[in-house]
C-alpha cells in the first residue's frame, strides 16, 4: 500500500472500448481510486452498486469515483451497462495488474485486485488509504468521513506557500 | 448506529430488550426474503422486540426502490406505514407507479391526498436521510441489521437470525437479574 503524503503515481487505463483516462487529468478534483476484485459480484450489496448511489454526497466534496480491477474493457462496458454506473471503471488489463501493483493492491494469488481504496487530493496526494478484509464490501463511511476531515483541514490552515507552512 | 428516534417507525415496545433495525431496499430479492423471516421473529418473540424498518434504496440497480419508500412514507401520513410496507414486499416485482396506486387504493387510503404527499420533496427528503444516516453506519449493501445499535454481521437466512436474537434476550435477562 502506498502511504498518506507520497505523490500519486500517474497511469493511464481504458475506460471505455476506445478512450483512456490519465489520472492527472483529474487534478483540481479529489480521486477516490477503488480498487476492487471482479466484475459481476452477484450480490445487491455489491460495492460498486453502493457507490453508484453516493455520487451527490462525493461531489459535494469534489471528489470524483474510479473503480479499477484486471477485468476487460468490455467486460466493463457491459458491468457499467448492466448497473447503470455513472463513474468510470478502469480496465487494469495489460499488462495485467500493472497499476495496482504499483498501488500495492495486486493479490498475485488470486490474479485479481484487493479491494484498496485510496483518496487523493486537489494536487495529486495520497492523503488516505484503506484496505478491506478479503470477502468484505467496505462501505462508504470511511470515504466520507476522510473527505470531511480533508474539508475541513483544509477551511483551518493556510495554504503552504513557496514550500512553507504559514501558520494562521 | 444512528439511535432509534421520532422519525423512526417502529413495531414493539419503547422499553423492549430486543432492538432490531433493517436497512432495506423494497426491490432488492434479499430484503424480499427476509421480510417473511422478521414476521416469524416479530411473531415469536412479541414484546420482547421493537423492530424499526429505515430505507436505503439503490435506486440506480432498483428503479422503484425509492418511489416504493416514499410511498410508505405518504401511506404513513395516513397512519399505514406498515400495511403499505407488507403490501409492497407482498408485491416487490411490481412496483411501478401503477400498480403503487392500486396498492394504496386496496389499503383504502385517500388516493388524491396520497397522490398529492408522493411529490412532497419532505417525503423523499425522509428517505435520503434514511439513507445517509445507513451510509454513515456502515451500511454497504441490503438488507443490514442492527441489533441493539450494533451491526449484525452473521447470517439471516432461516432460523439464524431468530436464534440469535433469542441467545441475546437471554443474555439481556441474565445481566438485568444480576
Amino acid at each position: 500500500m502506498l502511504q498518506e503524503y507520497t505523490i500519486a503515481p500517474d497511469f493511464e487505463l481504458y475506460a471505455t472500448p476506445d478512450q483512456k483516462l490519465r489520472l492527472s487529468e483529474l487534478r483540481d478534483r479529489k480521486v477516490i481510486l477503488a480498487f476492487y476484485p471482479a466484475d459481476w459480484s452477484p450480490v445487491c450489496g455489491d460495492q460498486m452498486s453502493l457507490y453508484n448511489e453516493m455520487g451527490k454526497y462525493f461531489a459535494r466534496h469534489n471528489a470524483q469515483l474510479i473503480g479499477i480491477s484486471v477485468d476487460s474493457k468490455w467486460s466493463h462496458m457491459a458491468f457499467a451497462e448492466r448497473n447503470r454506473f455513472n463513474f468510470p471503471l478502469l480496465s487494469d488489463f495489460e499488462p495485467k495488474g500493472e497499476v495496482a501493483r504499483m498501488y500495492g493492491a495486486y493479490d498475485g494469488k488470486t490474479g485479481e485486485c484487493r479491494r484498496v481504496l485510496y483518496i487523493i487530493d486537489e494536487k495529486g496526494i495520497i492523503r488516505w488509504n484503506y484496505i478491506s478484509p478479503v470477502g468484505i464490501n467496505p462501505g462508504a463511511d470511511g470515504i466520507l468521513n476522510a473527505l470531511e476531515e480533508l474539508d475541513n483541514k483544509k477551511s483551518i490552515n493556510h495554504e503552504p506557500v513557496n514550500g512553507t507552512h504559514q501558520q494562521p | 448506529m444512528e439511535l432509534i428516534n421520532s422519525h423512526d417507525h417502529s413495531v414493539g415496545p419503547a422499553n423492549a430488550p430486543l432492538e432490531l433495525v433493517e436497512y432495506g431496499d423494497y426491490e432488492c430479492p434479499h430484503c424480499g426474503h427476509a421480510y417473511p423471516i422478521i414476521k416469524e421473529i416479530q411473531q415469536r418473540l412479541g414484546d420482547e422486540l421493537r423492530f424499526v424498518f429505515r430505507n436505503f434504496p439503490l435506486a440506480r440497480i432498483h428503479p422503484n426502490a425509492f418511489a416504493a419508500a416514499v410511498a410508505t412514507e405518504a401511506a404513513a401520513l395516513q397512519g399505514k406505514f406498515w400495511e403499505m410496507h407488507d403490501l409492497i414486499f407482498e408485491h416487490q416485482r411490481a412496483l411501478d407507479n401503477d400498480n403503487i396506486l392500486l396498492l394504496a387504493a386496496s389499503l383504502g387510503l385517500d388516493a388524491e391526498q396520497f397522490e398529492t404527499d408522493i411529490h412532497k420533496q419532505s417525503l423523499s427528503d425522509k428517505v435520503e436521510t434514511d439513507f445517509e444516516s445507513g451510509i454513515r453506519s456502515g451500511v454497504n449493501g441490503t438488507p443490514t441489521f442492527f441489533i441493539n445499535g450494533k451491526k449484525y454481521e452473521g447470517e439471516w437466512l432461516g432460523s439464524q437470525l431468530l436464534e440469535y436474537l433469542q441467545k441475546e434476550l437471554r443474555l439481556e435477562v441474565s445481566a438485568g437479574d444480576e
